[in-house]
């Protein structure tokens, strides 16, 4: 204090009007030491149903799949989880050749040319793809398969909000599928996007080239939401001619965490790419003839445009994006098809199971992947109950989110599930339902 | 021999695999038979093949070539880069809260929603407002919504034609860009020459079209804005809103409340004030809070409790609605809290205090060799000119700061706020020591003698870091964004 020239420390706040100053200590409950606020809150987290006590069968974007202890390691080291955002190059090479070996991976993934540093979340990525389209094209009206995740939906509605777009929905088939002829009509000169998931939230496979071409004949960009884990087997979007392909990573190597933090993935056509939100790492050479990697393409952002940026975003999920990158250079170009194909093999088992099962009904017939969903014999809370008694968690009511569906529970089965965690849901559904 | 590390596509060897997955333990099938008209991919991707030792050594390698909290000082300014408490990791790590599915039935989530309902209270003690929402991913992500929440209340009084959003000149680049998301215009003020907002400059620019104002208070020159009573009292006579951009509490925890000052929305930036890490850019976590007439338009859902259990209230029907999937960055959430409950309310207004001493005493020593346009006591951050170096010998911020890196510190936020020339904007934090900030203030006094005696060992700064300065305009003018393409 002597070297700045105070004697007491209120010196240096008295530039803070004397009516806006608290004038009291805050109302918080007192400090606790190391060992206090580990048993403390290592309490409340006791009092949480987890993936490591119960069998999980959540699903809904969410899923219980395994997370090698690499991923843990690399992530918990401070040259990565206490930097910045990269702004100084020349000290942040790691972050940024980490970043841009992960678009690349994304970008091989969804079978586009390009994709950014990550977005908070595979819905928000879904909205930031609604204003990259109006962008584009101009248009303000979105029309949705109501195969496409309700939380996705709502947020893309919450972002458009303040901007007049106008939103539809095509309802789904028998099958489970988006219901092609509504979706045509629906698809307008107006229409600026068509916007599908895949697998869409029942876990249905959806035909993707006609859907492509529904929105294609009318000028409207087609935007994927696509579940990573899918992509490993199946025909990925790109080769489907979408112009966006997003989603959310969390089954690469994400804990379920409450529902965050995970990482929103945004890949595009490279003719979309300046229009594209959020950091982008691009290869360069530095001063000394040699390979280094930058942020890139500023202009589109916040810092630099200002109020005519791309989007307002900043922070994104880098480290959780890292963690992706990890998990595929781990699972590999082969990996990624082995864990899809454990979850299929797994999930089918399951799925017909319990479809032996008396009063269980396949709620659609269509292709699913790794989530299936059937009409309950008994209502979906009693359910959950008694399963939770026998220290299972699920299925999903899916009439909490889609009243059209009422009495409709969804199951997720990842690779992590065992025949003999099978069997026994499948005893202990046969036992609930009698 | 070169420091640098290769792609991991570089690395990559046909067969090499680095994961464990169990066997199939349900009798196999043909895929074609499970999934009928599904079309499968016909090549795999072009992901590396690499062993498990690939993947760590590849990695830890990178890591090794950033700068981090953990490895020294990092006054980057309005970022507030503190160090970030151990405890904090392993408690978000709790398998309880880590392993958690968002759509476990309430009952099963107690304790994680305990914890949420509490962090509310507890954020809206420290800023003063009457309810918070956790649900924001980061601070634009939170700007987006406190906007978007006043546009609701607006529209739903009548005033929804109101569009105008009001930024000093001094705002960080989010205000503007957010304001055009939410479909507003931007209007920009002026700062008056004590650095806050020049009143008739605000009177001007104030009508019957004014959406709201947004503030960083302390401002981006670290001052605390001596008229903030007066601009809430404009602002709202107006029929305006006021939302504070939490990106500086750092500068004002147990001291003053955005609530107090007549704000209506905050966002606070818990990987900032609330010492959660930055990871390289994210995750982050903004919460905001409103004022009670806001309250209504929250997103949903919102944590409340009612005298027995905790639940999810979407039962607000002129919530603005859902801003991503599920509840927030809830393990950012677990961090933050434990910082709260580590510090109590006599240790974050310490936190403030020793944040604005340690930047008074590090403006107070820099000033002696550079420019100090704003010469009053700061709040938790400043602002430095690098215009008497420029002068001299034509050495530039730029210059001084990657001069910087060689010495193993991280230089300041460069030309930012854009009305000072040659900004260098520094924030210790309160968690650097008198005796780390004089290390620094060394390497400040040595860089200023080398920019008048060796202006060209500045310029061609940095020398000892693993790669030297970088082709910005190459790597704009023709992106490389994505590596296999460009092997094509």
């Amino acid at each position: 204090m002597a070297a700045i020239g105070v004697s007491a420390i209120e010196q240096l706040f008295a530039d803070i009007p004397e009516a806006t100053r608290l004038g009291r200590d805050l109302d918080l409950p007192a400090p606790m030491a190391e060992s206090e606020l580990r048993s403390y809150i290592g309490g409340l987290a006791a009092q949480n149903w987890n993936a490591n006590d119960y069998t999980c069968y959540l699903g809904g974007g969410v899923y219980d799949h395994h997370i090698p202890s690499v991923v843990g390691t690399i992530l918990s080291r401070g040259e990565f989880y206490t930097a910045y955002t990269p702004y100084q190059p020349e000290v942040s090479q790691g972050t940024l050749q980490a970043i841009y070996e992960y678009q690349t991976m994304i970008a091989a993934l969804t079978g586009m040319d390009v994709a950014n540093a990550s977005m908070y979340d595979g819905s928000s990525a879904t909205a930031e793809a609604i204003l990259l389209a109006m962008a584009t094209n101009r248009r303000e009206h979105v029309v949705f398969s109501r195969g496409v995740g309700h939380d996705t939906r709502e947020v893309c509605r919450t972002y458009a909000s303040d901007r007049g777009v106008q939103f539809s929905e095509a309802p789904l088939t028998a099958d489970g599928t988006t219901d092609l002829e509504k979706l045509a009509e629906l698809t307008t000169d107006e229409t600026t996007c068509v916007i599908a998931q895949y697998p869409n939230f029942f876990g249905v496979v959806e035909p993707l080239a006609e859907m492509a071409k529904i929105a294609h004949d009318k000028g409207a960009l087609f935007v994927v939401n696509a579940n990573p884990m899918a992509l490993g087997l199946l025909k990925p979007p790109g080769e489907y001619g979408a112009d966006v392909v997003v989603g959310d990573g969390q089954p690469f190597g994400m804990a379920m965490g409450y529902g965050g933090p995970h990482f929103g993935y945004f890949a595009c056509l490279e003719k979309f790419q300046r229009r594209m939100a959020g950091r982008l790492s691009g290869m360069t050479k530095d001063c000394r003839d040699q390979r280094a990697f930058v942020l890139t393409l500023a202009t589109r952002e916040q810092h630099i445009r200002r109020e005519k940026a791309t989007s307002n975003i900043c922070t994104n999920s880098a480290l959780c994006a890292l963690g992706g990158a990890v998990y595929m250079s781990l699972l590999g170009k082969h990996g990624v098809k082995k864990v899809a194909e454990l979850c299929v093999q797994k999930a089918h088992y399951a799925q017909a199971k319990i479809a032996a099962l008396p009063g269980w009904e396949p709620a659609f017939s269509g292709t699913f992947l790794h989530e299936f969903c059937f009409k309950a014999p008994v209502e979906p809370e009693v359910l959950q109950k008694a399963l939770v008694a026998k220290k299972i968690l699920g299925p999903l009511d899916v009439g909490q989110f889609y009243p059209e569906h009422k009495g409709v529970v969804m199951f997720a089965v990842t690779e992590k599930r065992t025949k003999a965690e099978i069997d026994a849901l499948v005893d202990a559904l046969e036992e609930v339902s009698k | 021999m070169s420091r640098l590390e290769p792609l991991i596509f570089e690395l990559s060897s046909p067969g090499r695999t680095g994961y464990s997955l169990p066997e199939l333990d349900v009798p196999a099938q043909d895929l074609a038979v499970l999934l009928p008209g599904a079309e499968l991919r016909e090549q795999a991707p072009e992901l590396p093949e690499v062993s498990e030792v690939d993947v760590v050594r590849h990695f830890t390698r990178l890591s090794q070539l950033n700068h981090g909290v953990d490895i020294d000082f990092y006054p980057l300014g309005s970022c507030t880069m503190k160090y970030n408490p151990k405890i904090n990791e392993e408690m978000a790590n709790l398998p309880g809260f880590a392993h958690v599915h968002p759509l476990v039935p309430e009952e099963g989530a107690q304790g994680v929603l305990r914890l949420m309902y509490e962090m509310q209270e507890y954020l809206a003690e420290i800023g003063g407002m009457d309810q918070i929402t956790l649900e924001p991913a980061a601070g634009a992500h939170g700007e987006f919504a406190g906007l978007a929440v006043i546009r609701a209340y607006l529209r739903s009084i009548g005033q929804g034609h109101r569009n105008k959003v009001i930024v000093p000149d001094s705002a960080h680049g989010t205000n503007p860009a957010t304001a055009a998301m939410n479909g507003c215009v931007t209007v920009e003020v002026k700062s008056d020459d004590r650095g806050g907002v020049d009143l008739e400059a605000l009177k001007a620019a104030l009508d019957d079209h004014t959406c709201a104002i947004m503030l960083t208070n302390p401002n981006t020159l670290g001052l605390a804005d001596e008229n903030i009573h007066i601009i809430a009292k404009m602002v709202h006579e107006a029929g305006g809103l006021l939302y504070y951009d939490g990106a500086n509490a750092n500068g004002t925890l147990g001291w003053t409340r955005a609530g107090d000052m007549g704000f209506d929305v905050i966002h606070f930036n818990l990987h900032k004030t609330f010492s959660t890490p930055h990871g390289g850019g994210g995750p982050g976590s903004g919460p905001i809070g409103v004022k009670k007439r806001l309250v209504p338009f929250l997103p949903v859902p919102t944590v409340e409790f009612d005298g027995s259990r905790y639940y999810l209230d979407y039962d607000r029907p002129q919530s603005i609605g859902k801003l991503r999937s599920f509840y927030g960055n809830v393990g950012v959430v677990v961090k933050a809290y434990t910082y709260i409950r580590e510090m109590g309310a006599a240790g974050l207004k310490l936190v403030t205090e020793d944040a604005v001493l340690n930047a008074n005493y590090l403006m107070a020593e820099l000033k002696k060799y550079y420019l100090l346009p704003f010469d009053r006591y700061c709040k938790h951050e400043f602002v430095l000119s690098g215009n008497w170096q420029k002068q001299r010998s034509g050495v530039r911020t730029l210059d001084i700061s990657k001069r910087t890196l060689d010495f193993g510190m991280h230089p300041p936020t460069n030309y930012f706020p854009l009305i000072v020339d040659e900004a260098m904007m520094i924030e210790p934090t309160e968690t650097e020591s008198k005796e780390t900030m004089d290390r620094y203030i060394a390497i400040m006094k040595e860089i200023d003698r080398e920019a008048t005696e060796e202006p060209d060992k500045v310029k061609s700064a940095p020398h000892t870091t693993p790669v030297g300065r970088l082709d910005e305009t190459a790597a704009n003018r023709r992106p490389n964004l994505c590596y296999l393409r460009e092997e094509e």
